[in-house]
């Protein structure tokens, strides 16, 4: 069962990982450097907007890129460790396990671990103004085990009580609220951060169905 | 009775497998995703960001 599990997990993590790692660099690296060049005051973009943008260009640093793919496949091994072992309890539980319900298990994963932490914390680029860390961690925890066991009690459950504890589970974070700065002020257009976040959730759906197909088959083949 | 005897110590064994993997796996997100090592933050800097992780 343990080789099983490790070795599903690591093989779905790492496909995943190479997935996201490829779309993060083309996607989302270019909008994170631009980023840079306003959090370091290299580009400014408040004041007169007829004024000649300096022409600045940032690069691509293949070693720094290098540790975006390395911490990418990391982390994917990471969320694949976890998808596989929840998808062993189930099967345990007696829930069929298919690579076509693989995309549902990936689309649960996505919004518990993406989606609902993103309706109170955005993802962010560097030199955006936000709330203490450690509060904006203990929220984004929070919200990825409320999300989980919300929906599982609704998927899985059997009955309106089930469900109406799920629903109210998935809310509770939300009406909490995430943590949030007392004054804006950043660096960055948000014309920007906009583009990013969209680019974030974007690349998180396709990493995420990924990873639950990808867990599903290879557990489905070394369980075979 | 022996084969029931069988069938719960595996069933057992699996679950102790399966909450092995999952803390094996939260512990790699924990580490790799949130904990404030300098070093560690500056490595998966672009990586934080990218997933959405609350990262300054």
């Amino acid at each position: 069962m343990l080789k099983n599990l490790v070795y599903s997990a690591l093989f779905a993590g790492l496909a995943a990982g190479i997935i996201v790692a490829a779309l993060t660099i083309l996607m989302l690296v270019p909008l994170l450097l631009e980023a840079e060049l306003y959090e370091t005051g290299q580009l400014i973009h408040f004041g007169d907007v007829t004024a000649a943008m300096p022409d600045i260009h940032a690069e691509h640093d293949w070693a720094r890129n290098g540790l975006t793919a390395l911490f990418a496949a990391t982390i994917y091994i990471g969320f694949a460790f976890v998808m596989v072992a929840v998808m062993a309890f189930a099967q345990e539980k007696g829930v069929q396990i298919t690579t076509r319900s693989g995309i549902l298990w990936g689309l649960a994963g996505y919004a518990s671990f993406q989606l609902a932490p993103a309706m109170g914390m955005p993802p962010e680029l560097p030199g955006m103004i936000a709330a203490e860390i450690t509060q904006r961690q203990i929220w984004m925890i929070g919200t990825i085990l409320a999300t989980t066991v919300g929906i599982a009690s609704i998927v899985f459950g059997k009955n309106w009580a089930h469900w109406g504890v799920g629903l109210v589970i998935l809310a509770i974070p939300h009406v909490i609220g995430a943590p949030h700065p007392e004054a804006f002020g950043g660096t960055v257009p948000p014309e920007l951060a906009a583009e990013f976040a969209g680019r974030s959730l974007a690349v998180g759906a396709v990493g995420w169905i990924a990873l639950g197909v990808l867990s599903a088959y290879f557990w489905l083949r070394e369980n075979r | 009775m022996t084969t029931a005897t069988h069938s719960d110590a595996k069933t057992d064994s699996n679950l102790v497998s399966i909450v092995f993997a999952a803390f094996l796996g939260l512990s790699v997100l924990f580490i790799a995703g949130f904990a404030s090592s300098a070093t560690l933050h500056d490595t998966a800097h672009d990586m934080r960001h990218a997933i959405g992780f609350a990262c300054h």
